[in-house]
Parts: structure tokens; sequence; C-alpha cells
């Protein structure tokens, strides 16, 4: 007669394993310089096996007392510094700065300058999201992608270049203001550049959207519910890919964006992949953004023209009148005259809401400026949400958090 | 839905001691200290105030009293509206807090910076440690008595210390950015915006010169 064979549920085979083969935790320092951390962030892993058991997320060392410098210069020399806070989208920094500054000091500029702020604002937008889409590629093994989001790019800078006289640290805003009116023919140039980024843009967006490797890399990865997603103070792209539909510029318009149509688009299930799609679909809404502010450019002044002790009076002013020349050399040594009190205000980053809390006692100097950062705020997740996943799957969900330790640091 | 000016009315019938900020943007009151928490969490669930954007302090100079504030900024996501929430430290010599991470996780990251740069202690805080500046710093660089050009400290590792031979550095580089090593250039000089009232190139700088 033969014997009845046995086999063992694998539940008790895998604890007889545990038993036999103990093992202890691995503690790995990822970063600070790290392919994959996008800049000088290090993550102190705890590791079981192949499993992340605790993230511990190491910042600062990109810090340099931004909001201390702030208190020790004027207002407009400031704005150089707002650039390299996201230095992916300078534009849209100096904005959100500017606005801030002029809540505090009560001032509305002109519908121009409010048109050319949008569309400078947008194509930050596209740029940032098509650096974090490239970047992203590769964090997943989708090098192709980066060649063509680059060169994209690349266009984009022209064009910043053409506006703002540099490429990358733009300082164009000024309070009350801006450096300079859009030059001739600019609109018609950034109109022909949107005509032939969609078509790219389907093209690059194809290339990962039902490509089985990258689906595998971040379908279900990183999942951040709705209530985590509030409850951390996740913003931008990151907050909306867990289905929370807010957007300031749709709930708390600025600068003119209802006069806009456009869409928000949100995820479904708060992983990766849906972060990567809101990215791609922004891109797409704010060509829609750019052809409408482009459509309907108001004509008029580009700067508030009400605002004598805040903005620099023209140049040809200055030369020929006592006054304005004295007016200008108040407002550059002494900076704009700002009225006393306190404003916090924020603005819709392609990162997600920039803000500034700025306490001001009178005059060219703000007392206090603290600058409220996105990435900072986007990051202080990770130590929740990387916690069993595979150490590859860190790697997927930092690219999709897609964070600038700039921004994170100041 | 209740408008900004309704729901400070009700907060203000439920915290008497409460009293209006001067705000020309978003709907602001002062609270005590002890009753920060209580505040925040009757906002959060009574007033929809389930956002909390930020979190800061803000230092009104050693002559002030009470010299630091905690100032809270939230937001409805359903009624996409702004309130700040102001409280100032009962102490000035030791400001506490207590802590928000109760409330909001996200609170924590955005404490811990507030205690890193101000001084602000959050009590009740599971895991107060620097997140900017490294552990061991001995200065809070946000307050008004800390000069521009930073505080000449420690080397923060021993170990680097032991290997270099160096006791002390400027940290961070003392005479601003742009200059190589201390003192080989004129400080105000080459970096104008470094100079601060509380020293100067005749008068010692403050900090550690062993």
């Amino acid at each position: 007669m033969a014997t009845e064979v046995i086999f063992p549920d694998n539940a008790a085979k895998a604890a007889q394993a545990a038993a036999e083969f103990e093992t202890e935790k691995m503690s790995l320092s990822m970063g600070p310089s790290h392919p994959s951390t996008h800049g000088v962030l290090r993550l102190q892993l705890e590791l079981d096996g192949e499993i992340v058991t605790k993230c511990d997320p190491v910042l600062g060392y990109l810090h340099r007392g931004d909001e201390k410098i702030a208190e020790n210069m004027t207002y407009n020399q400031f704005v150089p510094y707002t650039d390299r806070l996201d230095y992916l989208a300078p534009l849209a920094n100096n904005v959100a700065y500017a606005i801030a500054v002029e809540r505090l000091a009560g001032l509305e500029v002109p519908p121009r300058c409010q048109a050319i702020r949008v569309i400078v604002c947008e194509m930050a937008r596209i740029s940032a999201h098509l650096l974090g889409l490239g970047a992203y590629g590769i964090d997943v093994g989708a090098w192709t992608i980066f060649l063509y989001t680059f060169t994209e790019r690349e266009k984009l800078y022209k064009l910043f270049e053409e506006l703002t006289g540099a490429r990358f640290t733009t300082s164009y805003t000024r309070i009350g203001g801006l450096a300079r009116d859009v030059p001739e023919g600019w609109n018609d140039q950034v109109l022909a550049f949107c005509d032939q980024f969609l078509p790219i843009l389907e093209e690059i967006l194809s290339l990962l959207t039902r490509n089985k490797i990258f689906m595998d890399r971040t379908v279900d990865v990183g999942v951040i519910s709705k209530t985590d997603a509030i409850a951390y103070g996740l913003t931008g792209p990151n907050l909306r890919g867990s289905g929370v539909p807010l957007d300031l510029r749709k709930d708390k318009p600025y600068s003119g964006y209802e006069q806009y149509d456009f869409d928000i688009p949100v995820g479904t299930k708060g992983d990766c992949y849906d972060r990567y799609l809101v990215r791609g679909e922004e891109m797409r809404q704010s060509v829609r953004i750019l052809r409408q502010a482009i459509a309907k450019f108001p004509s008029g002044p580009w700067h508030a023209t009400d605002a004598r002790r805040i903005f620099a009076p023209p140049k040809d002013k200055i030369l020929t009148s006592m006054e304005e020349l004295i007016n200008n050399f108040m407002i550059v040594t002494e900076g704009p005259l700002i009225p006393a009190g306190e404003v916090y205000f924020e603005a819709e980053n392609p990162k997600g809401a920039l803000g500034f809390y700025i306490v001001s006692k009178g005059g060219g100097v703000p007392w206090r400026l603290k600058i409220r950062s996105p990435s900072f705020c986007n990051l202080s997740i990770l130590p929740k949400i990387c916690v069993g996943d595979l150490v590859s799957d860190i790697v997927s969900i930092l690219g999709s958090l897609d964070f600038v330790m700039g921004e994170a640091d100041r | 839905m209740t408008a900004p000016a309704d729901a400070l009315a009700a907060f203000q019938s439920r915290f008497p001691q409460a009293t209006p900020r001067p705000s020309t943007d978003h709907p602001a009151v002062n609270v005590p200290a002890s009753e920060a928490i209580g505040a925040l969490t009757f906002l959060r669930d009574e007033q929809g105030f389930d956002f909390l954007v930020d979190l800061t302090a803000v230092d009104w100079g050693s002559a002030a009293s009470p010299r630091y504030t905690v100032v809270w900024h939230l937001f409805s996501t359903v009624r996409h509206d702004y309130l700040r929430l102001a409280a100032a430290c009962d102490s000035d010599l030791e400001p506490t807090m207590p802590t928000s991470t109760v409330l909001w996780p996200g609170a924590d990251w955005l404490e811990r910076e507030t205690f890193d740069m101000m001084g602000v202690v959050f009590t009740g805080h599971p895991d107060l440690r620097r997140i900017l500046m490294w552990d061991g710093y001995p200065h809070f660089p946000l307050r008004k008595d800390f000069p521009l050009a930073g505080i000449e400290g420690v080397l923060s590792d021993p170990e680097v210390s032991a290997e270099t031979g160096t006791k002390v550095i400027a940290a961070p580089m003392a005479g601003g950015p742009f200059v190589a090593s201390p003192g080989e250039i004129n400080m105000t000089e080459a970096e104008p915006r470094a100079r601060d009232e509380s020293w100067s190139e005749q008068s010692e700088k403050p900090g550690d010169h062993s």
C-alpha cells in the first residue's frame, strides 16, 4: 500500500523558512547624488530584502536661506531668487511672487500684463512637464522620451530668451508689471510653437501611455488616496492624480485665468500612472489656454500705470524729467513702497501651489517672507507611500512626484 | 455653504478669547496658544477648512513681546477660501506651541522646518528634528538676531574635522557666496549685502572662535 504524500501548505513552509533563515534589516542611503533622486535628495532606507520597511528623506543639501536673504533686500531684488526655486519653471515663480507683493500693495495690473503673465505661466508649465516627463522616462527605462521632450523644450527656451533675454533665469516680472513688453511677432511664434507641438506631444505620449514596460512600472505603484493627498498637503498634478479636482487657476483665479476655457484633468487611482496621465493632459490644456490668451490678447499698457512709488517709470521719462529720475532712484535704492500688512498668495505652478506669505512693516523690504514650496510638501508623503514597495518602485515613485530640490530646500 | 465671514462669526462665538487679526486678503483671527489646536480642529471639522496649506512662524524681533507668532494658513477644498490663524507663543525665550500633526500629517515637516529655522518647539510632535540644517546645528537662522552672513561654528562632522585638522569653518561661507576664504578680501566690499548691523571688520563677529 502506497503511503499518502502530504504536501505542507505554503504558509507553514514559509514560517519554517523564516525560522530557519533569520534575516536582518539593511540600511541603505540612496542619494544625495543619485540619478533618480532628481537633485540632492537623500533617502535613508531600511530594507528587508528588497522591500522598503522605512523611508526617511533627508533634505537641506540645497538650502540657501532664501527666506533670510529676502528679509535683507528690496522686493524687486528678490525676483532673481525666485528663478532659483523651481528652476524648471522660473517664469511661473516670477509671476507668483509678483502677484503676492502686488496683493500686499493692493495693486491691480492691466489686462495686457495679466495676459502676458498667463502666457508665460502656461509656457513654463509645458516646459516643466516636458522635463518631468523626459526624466521620468529615463527613470523607468525609456530613454527616447527624453530626447523628444528636450527638443521641444529647447524651442520654448528660444522663445523665453527672446522675451526675457535669458533662457533659464528669466527674472521677468517686476512688482507692478514686467521687465518689458512682448517683442513684435513673439505671440505668433508662440502660436506656431503650439501648432507644431500638439502632434509631437501625441507622439511622445503614445510612446508611454500604452507601453507595457512603462505600465508595469507605474500602474498601482505609489498609490496615494484622496484623503492622504489632502492630509499631507499635496498640490498640483500629484493631488489631482489622486482624484481631487483642485486647481487654483479655477478655484481661486488670478491674473485673469477665469476668462479662459480649460479642463482640469484628474486621476482615478492616485498611482504613478495617473500622475503621468494628468501631466500629459495638462500640457494639452496649457496649449488651449495659450491659444485663447493670444487670440484675445489685449492692447494697452503692460505695467501698472497708477503705481508711482512701486513700478519704475519709463526710461525716456527718467532721462527727461527730474521728478521721474528721483522716483526711479527711490524705487531702486529703497525699494517699492509697500504698505504694512500681511498677505498669503498661492499660484498654481507646474509642481503645485507655490505660496508666498509676506509680512511687511511698510517700506521696500519685507519683514518676513515665507515660501510655501509645493515640492517640500509633496515630498512629505514619501515616508508613508514608500513602505512596503520594492526599491525599484522608489525610483518610479520619485519620478512621478516630479519635485525640484531647489524649491524644496530653498 | 457659509461665507468666510459667517465662518469667522461662528468661530468667534465658539472661541470668545479669539480676536480678529487685521487682514486685507483672507479672513484672519488670533487665538491664544493654548486654544490653537481646539480652534484648528473646529475649523477643520465644522467649518470645512480641511487643507493645511502652510504653517510658519514670524519673529517680531528681540525687542518685541510676544516675540514669536505661529501662523497657519488653511484652505477649504469645498468652499475654496483661505483662512489665516495666528497664535503668539507664550514664552519669548523658549517658544513652544502644541503640535498640529494630530490633525494633519502634512504638518510634520512644516513644524520641523519652523523649529529648524525659528526655534519654536512643537510640543507633542512625534519626531521634532532639524530638516533643512544639519543635526547638531546650534543656531536658528531665521531669527532676527541671527546675522545674514552666518555665524562661524565648529565643523559638524568630527570625523571630517579629525581628517582635515580643521577645527572651525565658516558656515555658511563668511562674506557671502562669492568669497573663497574669509579674511582674504574685505568682506563688506566684496559682498555688501553680507554686512550686518551686529558686527563689522572692526567689531568682533559673534560665535564660537575656539
